[in-house]
């Protein structure tokens, strides 16, 4: 992508941010985004198991139509725990404070966060906030459903809301941070010529989460605090005994927690792009949409929240509006899945385990995207409302999409990170598993939940047996896959060879320090001179018939030979250089 | 950048300028506002639509607030925010004097501010002002929203404040010690921001809490 200025004749001892320090506390207390990315990545590595534990024993239960693994009260603690678990301190962390924290800085050749210690201050706050969750899981649950629906949550329900909504309300603080660094860090700490149009997708992803880090965020503290004082002290803003209005909290939180699905999504969405446009070698299509697509979600997202009320008893007026503006952010949405494509259109495609990780996402995205449409429709929301056909739909987005994702990033970035090479034969084996499983588990649930089956209940008709045992099986396959990575990757860190700087040929400042990067990222602070994602440029050799200096188009039909040819792209100056506004 | 700062302190770690630090500083408030303005703008929503469902009731329960209390306070706020500001600008021009007479006058009003909120409460509890209480002394029932929201608002605030006087304290100790170049890093800067905000955020809870029941 850019410069000659960094010298890569480091001597072989020099130290990366992994040998820079050894004892405990030079972890616990480091200001290093690196380091501190490496604590986010084992803090949510747990949560993720803890919540894939409860899913298990959901799946378990669900096996048979009878109650035989858990309690009904067990049950509901269950779908709590799991949801709780996974959404707040798995989902909404997952990419942004992991993968956006390493690779960030170092994508926009900076030689930290903005604020290096305001980022460690954010996980403390966000690994507090999970161990208080957690304690209420353990001190005996919460029963509410993670959505802490009031005036279930704020007046009848007997169990530990209070403990596990303060768990959540303060690692909301620690997302707020998060997001203040990362808009701060990309407007501040560009290295000199990284212009904003030039900036790879991913740091604009990031970029755009953080918006809704920061604008969101807030609006779910106060609604769980709204439900915390009524508890604690009797404020009675929830209680319509008193005048208060318990529809007031679905508004409140939902307007969190709908932007909080494009939390989950934006830095997906981001890590395909990098990877598909390293894994075609080719060039964005339509790099200005993306970024305004992004953009366009980020601000929409805050306007749709009442898609989730079509059965609340809000006006049917705001229904429709609601429903026509969810309808209106499928748009952007659907523009980047086209432009995926469009980015496939005429590369040279390899299939490593990133690129399967990511194909896997648009398919599930798209999937999850459209059923999303049917039921922004109120007629077929006011249908399959609390059915499996909503928990379908949003574990295609969530799971099938956010996680398909950010696997696809930390099989990208691993080698970068741990400057280790894993199991590729594995890697590609637990990709495909891990599509295989995903849909075997959650596609049976559209159907049962287009058949009436109603979610949150632990026992269930006769009829829906045979939809459900599939949906078991698949969790088993599933859960392989998951467990499949852990050994491979855990396995690389001892035996993996070395994986050189840029084991992907990819563009991107992050690939032109050292695997580990050193502490401070770079030895000297690279100059950019070019717009991201330069695939053809950089593997124009001159031995090429040709192929890479043609303007394909003009051309009508090519022969495959010059398809061939064009592996390395139809020429630097086929496209409008920044993708122009198709 | 003068010539005399190059041999002052080094900006601290990702930046290289003083400048780029300034304004990372600043800029970064600001977003962390944007957040705190979504936090009390949606307590402020809920207060406008509970307050168009029962006007009267709200009307009733605001008469039962304390405004001598409230305009004390108004006006000891709004003094603190003036030193603040002194505090703020003089650091840039090196006055330590100045700015640490600012800081300290600003952590005074701040604390002055919350031993009068503190004797106001008790006034609210000797009362029975206190939503869920069976004794509750106003009617009709909706009036405990008001005060729902009046203990709610006031206390996040409080909340602010105290963060806010510990902030203050600890840059008036960073100036004083010479921690940091501070007449370079625009801590002061950031600091008076975020005091301006508790301040702003109090002149929209007076009318809304103090005066709503008085027309
Ligand atoms: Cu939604």
């Amino acid at each position: 992508m850019t410069d000659a200025a960094i010298d890569t004749t480091r001597g072989a001892g020099a130290p990366n941010y992994l040998t820079a320090g050894t004892r405990v506390r030079s972890w616990l207390l480091s200001t290093d985004h690196k380091r501190i990315a490496i604590l986010y990545f084992a803090t949510i590595t747990v949560f993720f198991m803890i919540g894939g534990a409860a899913a298990t024993l959901m799946r378990m239960e669900l096996f048979t139509p009878e109650a035989d693994v858990v309690s009904a009260d067990g049950y509901n603690k269950l779908f709590t725990l799991h949801g709780v678990i996974m959404v707040f301190f798995f989902l909404v962390p997952a990419i942004p404070t992991t993968l956006g924290n390493f690779i960030l800085p170092l994508a926009i050749g900076a030689r930290d966060m903005a604020f290096p210690r305001v980022n460690l201050i954010s996980w403390y706050l966000t690994l507090s906030g999970g161990m208080l969750a957690l304690a209420s899981m353990l001190l005996g649950g919460v029963d509410t459903g993670w959505t802490f629906y009031t005036p279930y949550s704020s007046v009848y329900s007997n169990s530990y809301v209070t403990l596990a909504a303060l768990g959540v309300f303060i690692s909301g603080f620690g997302n707020i941070a998060t997001g203040v660094n990362f808009i701060v860090t990309v407007h501040t700490q560009r290295a000199p010529g990284l212009g904003w149009r030039r900036l790879p997708l991913f740091v604009w992803s990031i970029y755009a989460t953080s918006i809704i880090f920061v604008l969101g965020t807030p609006a779910l503290a106060v609604a769980l605090l709204m439900v915390v004082v009524e508890r604690l002290f009797g404020l009675g803003l929830l209680d319509p005994a008193r005048g208060g209005d318990p529809i007031l909290f679905q508004h409140v939180f939902w307007f969190y927690s709908h932007p909080a699905v494009y939390i989950m999504v934006l830095p997906a969405m981001g890590v395909v792009t990098e990877v598909i446009t390293c894994f075609a070698r080719r060039r964005v299509f339509g790099y200005t949409m993306m970024v305004g697509a992004m953009l366009a979600i980020a601000v929409v997202s805050f306007f749709v929240w009442g898609h989730h009320m079509f059965v609340s008893g809000q006006s049917l007026y705001a229904s429709l509006i609601f429903s026509f503006l969810s309808f209106v952010i499928a748009v952007p949405s659907a523009i980047k899945v086209f432009n995926w494509t469009a980015t496939l259109y005429g590369g040279h495609i390899t299939f490593e385990s990133p690129m399967l990780y990511a194909m896997g996402f648009v398919g599930l995205f798209t999937l999850g995207g459209l059923t999303g449409l049917f039921l922004a429709s109120v007629p077929i929301d006011v249908h399959v409302h609390d059915t499996y056909f909503i928990v379908a739909h949003f574990h295609y987005i969530m799971v099938g999409g956010s996680v398909a994702a950010f696997f696809a990033g930390l099989h990208f970035w691993w080698p970068k990170i741990t400057g280790r090479t894993y199991n590729e034969r594995m890697a590609r084996a637990a990709a495909i598993l891990m599509f295989l499983g995903f849909n075997f588990t959650f596609f049976p649930q559209f159907i049962v939940g287009y058949l009436g089956m109603p979610r949150r209940y632990h026992v269930y008709l006769d009829q829906f047996q045979v939809w459900n045992v599939a949906s078991s099986l698949g969790a088993v396959i599933l859960a392989a896959a998951y467990i499949l990575p852990l050994c491979y990757l855990g396995w690389s860190l001892i035996g993996g060879h070395k994986a050189g700087d840029d084991p992907w040929e990819a563009t991107g400042l992050e690939w032109q320090t050292s695997s580990p990067p050193p502490e401070h990222n770079f030895e000297r602070l690279p100059l950019v001179t070019e717009e991201a994602y330069a695939y053809h440029e950089k593997h124009e050799h001159p031995k090429e018939r040709g192929g890479g200096n043609q303007d394909s188009q003009g051309t009508g039909h090519r022969t495959r030979q010059e398809r061939s040819g064009g592996r390395h792209g139809p020429g630097p100056h086929a496209d409008n250089p920044a993708g122009g506004g198709r | 950048m003068t010539p005399e700062s190059v041999h002052a302190a080094e900006p601290n770690q990702p930046f290289l300028r003083w400048s780029r630090q300034r304004e990372a500083t600043t800029f970064g408030l600001w977003i962390f506002l944007a957040s705190e303005m979504v936090f009390f703008g949606a307590l402020m929503m809920g207060y406008a639509m509970h307050r168009y469902l029962w006007p009267d009731a709200f009307e009733v329960a605001g008469a039962h607030t304390n405004i001598w209390y409230g305009s004390i306070n108004t006006a000891i706020l709004l003094t603190s925010s003036a030193t603040m500001a002194v505090a703020a600008w003089a650091a840039r021009d090196g006055l330590r004097r100045t700015v640490l007479t600012g800081l300290g006058l600003t952590a005074a009003l701040g604390m002055a501010f919350l031993v009068l909120k503190g004797f106001e409460y008790r006034e609210d509890f000797n009362e029975d002002l206190i939503p869920g209480i069976v004794a509750f002394p106003l009617d009709p029932p909706q009036t405990q929203i008001f005060f729902s929201y009046y203990w709610m608002m006031t206390g996040i605030h409080a909340v602010h404040l105290t963060i806010g006087i510990g902030a203050v304290l600890t840059v008036a100790w960073v100036v004083a010690k010479g921690r940091t170049d501070w007449t370079q890093s625009g801590t002061l800067h950031g600091l008076a921001l975020y005091w301006h905000l508790i301040d702003v955020i109090w002149i929209f809870l007076y009318p809304l809490l103090y005066l709503v029941g008085r027309g």
